[in-house]
């Protein structure tokens, strides 16, 4: 069976752990928390302000803003972007988070 | 080597905002001779001025030569050669790693073996990122990687800004650097501006388009190059463009099953530029290479197609692909409906210019529909002292932008490039054109768009509220639509529902203008200097 790794081969340095939600997800180093998530087959982890309709990454490359997430209690944080660390926890964010932000 | 750049001269005709047949035809000027391109102030301290810690973090030159605005294929050919060349370069990237969209590749930490078997010419990235180590160790390229420039702004002459009135002498570039909540205001000073910005992806709404697992085509391919995950394991790649082959491709190499590619353009439509791919011996290898990829892994590809709606609730479970007319309306009664997990979608990609049309520099329309930087044969803009490389000027792929990076490099040290690269350059543009004309959006698309389908995804608004204000309420454009709806008022400030707006107000898409690049924190905004220092 193919899968990303068996394209590219080798091991990951050392894995690590991330909460979503309370629950414990599996980590690679240098993973953002969108592919640590996708990699856990969850691709929602934002609801929307009006419809409250589920979001999750939709660009991939930070220029859409769908995978706005909570990490470690800030909100509105691009899940695409950020890096895992160990023990972050990540929330799912609903409607606005709070806007600190200039656009 | 014309390693110190003299008095500016001889550029006052480019003082003006190019017109269409401007720049672009401008002769390439004599080099080692002619004037250098990087204008320098009289008390200048030069390049050998001693660095000063601009960053708290990393040390970059008082006043570089040149600064560059992205590290994709074209600002990372740039910085390697303008280093090559004597110029010390500042470097800048929003990402944490050099090599751009299409050499995204996973963090050293993921421990990939084989890196390269997600690239087309690895060998060509691997090469320019140990120049880069080498000139950074040396030196003469300061490399800031996840720093996001959000505004550049001219020093030294009122007016400049909109590429008028005298030269600017030199630029600040203001950056957000690192990642919340540690993130920090970080200012370059550089007498060049090289902007190599790239791209993102093309969306065209349909019903569903919203629904956890559709994902843009790239952002599947960036996701799974840079953090090794797919969205799911059944993924139709739908849409336009010679990316999906790509996207399809990787997918399945990498143990998807695509069901299908849609494609909504005709592929025969190359027939009538068959000359342009001729030319082009390496790109008809790569389609071939495309080609076979997708037969080994029994991918079908549809053509004059579309998916015209996603199933779901939580997330997407099937989707209808219906036949297109050659305007791209989809015929009634041709739906079929493909199950699968996750949609991989994009129609073309979008040059990402608001840090150039902030400087006011020209633009052109290229023949997919999109806007572009309006450049000459030296990859200058309208407004001297900015550069531009790779997809700003107009969407032609990796390898264009690697030669346009060089060349651009050459042109800002005043040096002659090699007849070769300028050579390459014609011949990649004329691909590009040709594909870019048989991939441009048939008018007919909006036929699929519901009024009840979400077309600004960051505001919630159906197309039926912006169809409503351009017929009822007149509006003919996007600016207004977005004014009496709400339409690209969200966070990713019309990125992803411009070209849908614009189509549905019936304008031709305007270009990328956005005050700032990205969401800046407020306290960053206090920190820039008046208007006019
Ligand atoms: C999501 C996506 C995926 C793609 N995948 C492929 C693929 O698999 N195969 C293929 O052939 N082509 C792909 N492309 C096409 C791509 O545009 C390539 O042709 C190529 O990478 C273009 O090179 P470039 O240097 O012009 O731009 P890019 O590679 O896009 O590089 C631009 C760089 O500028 C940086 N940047 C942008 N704005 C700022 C700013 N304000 N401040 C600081 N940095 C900034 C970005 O972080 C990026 O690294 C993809 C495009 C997109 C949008
Ligand atoms: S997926 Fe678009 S910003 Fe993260």
């Amino acid at each position: 069976m193919h899968s990303p790794r068996s394209l590219v081969g080798g091991t990951p340095v050392a894995a690590h752990e991330i909460t979503f939600d309370g629950r414990e997800l599996p980590a690679l180093p240098g993973q953002s928390i969108a592919a640590v998530l996708w990699g856990a087959g969850i691709l929602a982890w934002r609801t929307t302000r009006e419809g409250g309709a589920p979001r999750g990454a939709f660009c991939g490359i930070g220029s859409c803003f769908d995978c706005l997430v909570t990490v470690n209690g800030r909100p509105n944080q691009r899940a695409c972007l950020v890096p895992a660390r160990p023990g972050d926890t990540v929330t799912t964010q609903e409607g606005t988070g709070r806007a600190d932000l200039a656009v | 080597m014309p390693t110190s750049p003299s008095e500016p001269a001889g550029r006052a005709g480019r003082a003006d905002p190019a017109g269409p047949s401007g720049p672009a035809t401008a002769p390439t000027p004599a080099p080692t001779a002619a004037p250098a391109a990087v204008p320098r102030p009289a008390a200048h301290p030069g390049p050998a001025a001693a660095p000063v810690v601009a960053s708290a973090h990393r040390a970059a030159p008082a006043r570089a030569d040149l600064a560059i605005v992205g590290a994709g294929p074209a600002g990372l050919a740039a910085a390697v050669t303008a280093a090559g060349l004597g110029l010390r370069v500042v470097l800048l990237d929003a990402g944490d790693r050099p090599g751009g969209q299409f050499y995204r590749h996973p963090a050293p930490g993921l421990g990939a073996a084989r890196p390269e078997a997600l690239h087309h010419g690895w060998a060509e990235f691997a090469t320019r990122e140990a120049a880069l180590r080498a000139h950074e160790s040396a030196g003469r390229i300061t490399y800031l990687p996840l720093h996001h420039v959000w505004t550049v702004v001219p020093v030294g002459a009122a007016g400049a800004r909109r590429g008028h009135g005298a030269p600017a002498t030199e630029w600040i570039l203001h950056a957000v650097a690192g990642h919340a909540p540690e993130e920090r205001a970080v200012a370059v000073t550089a007498r060049a501006v090289l902007i190599a910005t790239g791209a993102y992806e093309r969306q065209l709404p349909f019903p569903g388009w919203t629904l956890p697992g559709v994902i843009g085509a790239g952002g599947a391919q960036a996701m799974l190059k840079s953090g090794l995950v797919l969205p799911g394991k059944r993924v139709v790649v739908a849409g336009s463009g010679p990316l999906l082959l790509a996207v399809a491709g990787s997918l399945a190499a990498a143990g998807a099953t695509v069901p299908a590619v849609v494609e909504a353009a005709s592929y025969t439509a190359y027939a009538g530029r068959v000359p342009a791919l001729l030319r082009n011996p390496g790109k008809l290898v790569e389609a071939a290479g495309y080609g076979g990829a997708l037969a080994r892994h029994h991918v079908r590809l549809l053509t004059r197609h579309a998916v015209t709606e996603a199933h779901g609730t939580e997330r997407v479970e099937a989707v209808t692909v219906a036949r297109l007319d050659r305007n791209w309306r989809p015929l009634p009664g041709t739906g079929r409906r493909i199950p699968c997990d996750a949609l991989a979608v994009g129609h073309g990609l979008v040059p990402q210019l608001e840090l150039a049309t902030g400087l006011g520099c020209a633009i052109r329309r290229s023949p997919d529909g999109t806007v572009a930087l309006e450049l000459d044969a030296e990859q200058r803009t309208s407004v001297p002292g900015i550069w531009s490389a790779g997809e700003t000027g107009g969407i032609g792929g990796a390898q264009l932008a690697m030669i346009e990076g060089e060349l651009a490099a050459h042109s800002v040290a005043g040096a002659l490039p090699a007849a070769r690269l300028t050579r390459s350059r014609a011949r990649l543009r004329a691909f590009a054109d040709a594909m870019a004309a048989a991939h441009r959006p048939g008018e007919g698309w909006t036929g699929w768009l519901r009024d009840d389908a979400v077309v600004c995804r960051c505001e919630e608004v159906p197309a039926g509220r912006i169809r409503e204000a351009a017929d009822d309420l007149g509006a003919r454009d996007a600016r207004t639509v977005k004014l009496l709806t709400r339409a690209g008022m969200g966070w990713c400030q019309g990125r992803m529902c411009g070209p849908a707006v614009a189509a549905l107000a019936g304008e031709e898409g305007a270009p990328d203008r956005r005050p700032l690049s990205c969401p800046v924190p407020l306290r960053h905004l206090a920190e820039l200097p008046p208007a006019g220092h």
